[in-house]
């Protein structure tokens, strides 16, 4: 009786290390490949010097992170200092749990996969709030604000496209999302919403062009200014972790998951799982290939985008959505 | 069960007392945070009585919007706690009578035959199991039988967004706004203009 209760402990434990550790690993390789495709965009040679073609370069700046001195300013508030990139780090890898990476291949299948997600990317931002706070520096404090108007306003747009996919779905769980688009890819019907819901990722991760929390330019470094070794550490991991997920529920809500592009023979025999890593890379290509290309919204343009452009945009093709399937019958079950 | 019980306690303690630090933080921050601990754990208890969507509409409005605009307004506003804390034996009396007031008003629930059918039924409660998801329930019984309530919610949220904007916007003016149609029509022929200045006169 209790070794059935240890050994579901146990299998549950080994699931979520199945699931973390390659996470992990490959936000290494996401930060050398953002630094390597910025360094092609900008005919330079990036990381070239750890290992073969620089690979090892993440690892041995994690290496140098941790080994340093983690200061914390003597005016800050201490325990929220230091909670803050823990609360960033464990949401960005919470959200993995509902993630499905092949048939059945999934930690927690729950009934409200989308919603469980778009919850924990809406926790995203206290993280960000409480560095701000906690700090007691203008720099991040300003960083903090602007990141609370920013992810606030496109949840909303957020919110409205994940409604636009659920009524052509049916469902909320992310299983049977991905098994909906087996005749074609949502990102197809809904091309404007898969736009908008790109370009709302960027704001919800503080990617470029929407980055105005961390603005460099303006901010030193926006909420992570006084932040050192291993808590920037974890901010590092978890803004690059909480953007593999947006990508993998891009991929999710539009992309098929891991469902091949075409039901025919030599593209139905590659395992799911690769597929969906395909087309993970293909969106985080498209991050990285944004901020190589595009400079920073001004805030006030970041503002009218948000919720002048999309919330409209978004509201008025849920009704449209809703409209066509009503009249066309074509309402799931 | 066991497992069962015992998330239902660290749920249960943890959000009450994160309630009982709401009120007795010193700073009104860590009092936000603390509201936030509170909803999760409540969520967490939706969770265990089956209502998933129920706990996650909870996350997503009260922590990812409502809370999130609460630690803002407390951040931006520079309260000072101690002066505020001055009157807290003044208005003691009062608090202790809505305290008491709630309490008989619970109790007076609880006692009533109503209710008590609910709690005599010995059957412990345990998560409502259906082939239909909690979801689809919802909104099956909220865009039928409560349609016109449903509706009639909505329009008093829209009257309230509506009061609060005509309450808060006024024209400052001197603000200097960007016209983004006329911004994206200028073209190297109409964004410069030359003009011969003469010395000592200017434009």
């Amino acid at each position: 009786m209790t070794y059935d209760i240890l050994i579901t402990a146990l299998i549950i434990v080994a699931q979520i290390l199945a699931v973390v550790v390659p996470v992990l690993i490959s936000v290494a390789f996401l930060v050398y490949a953002e630094r390597k495709v910025l360094a092609l965009i900008q005919l330079r040679r990036g990381p070239n010097i750890v290992g073969p073609f620089g690979i090892l370069q993440s690892f041995a700046d994690a290496l140098k992170l941790l080994t340093k001195e983690n200061i914390i300013p003597s005016g800050s508030n201490k325990i929220v200092f230091i909670l803050a990139p823990i609360i960033t780090m464990v949401l960005s890898l919470a959200g993995w749990a509902v993630i499905p990476f092949s048939p059945g291949w999934v930690v927690s299948d729950i009934n409200v996969g989308i919603m469980y997600l778009f919850a924990v990317s809406s926790l995203g931002v206290y993280g960000i709030i409480m560095a701000g706070w906690a700090s007691n520096s203008q720099y991040p404090f300003l960083g903090a604000l602007r990141s609370a108007a920013q992810m606030v306003s496109y949840e909303v747009s957020i919110g409205f496209v994940i409604i636009t996919v659920l009524l052509c779905v049916g469902s909320l769980n992310l299983s049977k999302i991905v098994l909906a688009q087996q005749t074609v890819w949502f990102a197809i019907p809904l091309l404007p919403m898969f736009i908008i819901f790109f370009i709302s990722a960027l704001a919800e991760t503080n990617r470029l062009p929407f980055d105005l929390p961390e603005d460099e330019s303006t901010l030193v470094a926006g909420f992570f200014t006084e932040y050192s070794s291993a808590s920037f550490v974890l901010f590092f991991l978890g803004e690059y972790a909480s953007m593999i997920l947006m990508s993998s529920m891009t991929v999710i809500l539009f992309l098929g998951g891991w469902l091949p592009p075409f039901d025919v023979y030599p593209l139905n025999v590659v395992p799911g799982v690769i597929w969906f890593t395909v087309k993970v890379i293909f969106i985080l290509f498209l991050f990285i290939w944004v901020r190589g290309t595009f400079p920073r919204y001004r805030y006030d343009q970041l503002m009218r985008l948000g919720w002048k452009v999309f919330l409209p945009f978004s509201l008025f093709w849920v009704v449209v959505t809703s409209g066509f399937l009503v009249y066309f019958d074509m309402l799931p079950n | 069960m066991v497992l069962y019980s015992l998330t239902f306690y660290l749920f249960s303690s943890v959000a009450v007392l994160s309630a009982l630090m709401v009120i007795s933080a010193k700073n009104p921050v860590h009092s936000v945070l603390f509201l936030i601990l509170s909803f999760v754990n409540a969520s967490g208890l939706f969770v265990l009585l089956g209502a998933e969507f129920l706990a996650m509409i909870l996350v997503v409005v009260y922590v990812g919007a409502v809370a999130v605009l609460f630690l803002f307004v407390v951040m931006m506003l520079d309260i000072n706690f101690v002066k505020l804390r001055e009157g807290f034996l003044q208005y003691l009396p009062f608090g202790a009578l809505l305290g008491i007031v709630l309490v008989i008003e619970l109790g007076i629930l609880f006692l009533t035959d109503r209710s008590s059918n609910i709690y005599n039924n010995q059957t412990p409660i345990q998560p409502i199991i259906n082939e239909v998801e909690n979801t689809k329930m919802i909104g099956q019984i909220l865009y039928t039988e409560y349609f016109y309530l449903f509706q009639i919610c909505g329009i008093i949220l829209l009257v309230a967004m509506i009061g609060s904007i005509t309450l808060t916007l006024r024209d400052k003016g001197g603000v200097k706004k960007q016209n983004i149609d006329s911004q994206n029509t200028v073209d190297a022929s109409t964004a410069i203009e030359k003009k011969k200045v003469k010395i000592g006169e200017g434009i």
